[in-house]
């Protein structure tokens, strides 16, 4: 168990997933990968297949339209998979709080474990919201589902 | 049989063989993010990467065929474990002589993975993934060609020598080919064989994370993909030492310099160049490198 949950969070792979954001989150993103953060240190890179993915990060306010895009790309993900949402919008809607076209905040259809704040949010906050991550995932202990859906 | 079994399963065939290209892979990782100017990732990376996704869950596609889906790693493990098995063997083991035309075997096995990869690709009923195994299929008929031309450099200089460790033997009495004009000619072409073989960045547009996802691997998950991984990292501990083989006296473990020359080669042409499109792929390897190996085998002919 140990050897698994190590084998866990020492290779973190995100998929990115963008639900109808203004681009400035998905910026950050890139920028948390480039070699100046350098997180390949902690084993996370970026893949191209929600199949190969261990935490999708979901950002932008949700509308409508995403809404059957993204439950069917958590859905095709193979479990364990945790869900990162960053910024302020995937976290709780932000100024679209009273829009029409985004009523659903994101944890009312995925279940998100980790918040990151900001509008956007600094490279910095997101390796911070990753190391959380781990911690949560490692005080959880046996709680993981592993190889289950 | 039980040594034979010991050979295929632990030393030095798959066992053995997948911790050399774990640490060759993560030799690759590291001068990788040294040229990046960047720390790298901790020595253990890839084997994390392989344990986390050995413990993950293995999704199949609705509309895939199964039994190829599932069939499809399997293979292509199965034969690059028989390739270093052999390589190994004809080279550190002094009691084992292979068998007459372990080259063209060799040639047919290293052929395998890639075929696979494609069969794998087709049957998990994706798009990208069959833009993937088109593009890969391609691949393989672009850069067979200089790659079985330039294997008939050695059996020509050597007399029509079949078996790997004549060659070697070959080799040590007079001198190592590389140190010919035809013999160096050829072993330039099969490097970027070798590049193409194991699917590096100029020749990697099969499985272009950037533009088609992952593209052949898009469907794979948990161990299926841990497998493929593990195809490529032994791969790329087989396949440069099969080239030492045959055009640089063979090896053993204090030659391993050898190697790692290949492996540095590798490592710069990876971090060097941009993915090259799969037309300008099928021309580099039809036009310049079949040209070249042509060439090297009229010098070899002529004597040179």
């Amino acid at each position: 168990m140990n050897l698994k949950l190590k084998a866990l969070t020492k290779s973190i792979w995100v998929y990115h997933m963008s639900t109808g954001s203004c681009n400035n989150c998905d910026i950050e993103i890139l920028d948390m990968l480039t070699p100046r953060f350098d997180i390949e240190r902690f084993g996370i890179t970026l893949v191209g297949s929600v199949r190969h993915a261990d935490a999708i990060l979901v950002t932008g306010s949700l509308n409508l339209k995403a809404i059957p895009c993204i439950k069917r790309v958590y859905e095709q993900a193979a479990k364990p998979c945790v869900v990162i949402a960053i910024g302020v919008c995937a976290c709780g809607q932000g100024i679209f709080k009273n829009g029409p076209n985004c009523p659903n905040p994101v944890d009312s259809i995925l279940p998100v474990d980790v918040y990151v704040p900001g509008c956007p949010p600094k490279p910095e906050a997101m390796i911070a919201g990753i190391v959380k991550l781990i911690g949560k995932l490692k005080g959880k202990g046996r709680n993981i589902p592993v190889g289950e859906p | 049989m039980t040594r034979l079994l010991f050979n295929f399963l632990i030393y030095p065939g798959f066992l053995f063989t997948a911790c050399f290209g774990l640490a060759a892979c993560w030799i690759d990782r590291k001068v990788t993010g040294r040229i990046q100017w960047r720390v790298g990732p901790p020595w253990h990376q890839p084997l994390t990467d392989l344990v986390k996704l050995s413990i993950k869950e293995i999704t199949v596609p609705r509309l895939a065929s199964k039994e190829l889906f599932f069939l499809s790693p399997m293979i292509g493990l199965s034969a690059v474990t028989l390739v270093s098995m052999l390589v190994w063997l004809v080279n550190i083991d002094p009691v084992s002589k292979g068998f007459s035309g372990d080259i063209i075997v060799i040639a047919y096995l290293l052929t395998l993975p890639a075929t696979t990869v494609i069969l794998g690709a087709s049957a998990s009923g994706n798009p990208l993934a069959s833009l993937g195994a088109s593009r890969e299929i391609k691949m393989i008929m672009a850069y067979e060609l200089p790659f079985v031309i330039c294997l008939a450099v050695p059996i020509i200089k050597s007399g029509g020598l079949l078996r790997l460790s004549e060659i070697i033997n070959y080799q040590a009495a007079n001198s190592p080919f590389v140190a010919s004009l035809s013999g160096i000619i050829a072993f330039i072409v099969m490097i970027f064989c070798m590049q193409a073989k194991l699917g590096l960045v100029p020749f990697d547009a099969g499985e272009a994370e950037t533009e088609i996802m992952a593209g052949t691997y898009i469907e794979y998950s948990g161990m299926l993909l841990a497998i493929f991984k593990l195809t490529k990292t032994m791969l790329m501990a087989a396949l440069p030492l099969f080239l030492i083989t045959l055009f640089w006296q063979g090896f053993n473990f204090l030659s391993m310099w050898k190697y790692a020359i290949l492996l540095v080669v590798i490592i710069l042409m990876r971090n060097t160049n941009p993915r090259v499109r799969i037309d300008q792929a099928v021309r580099f390897f039809w036009g310049k490198m079949t040209l070249l190996s042509v060439m090297a085998v009229l010098l070899a002919i002529l004597g040179k």
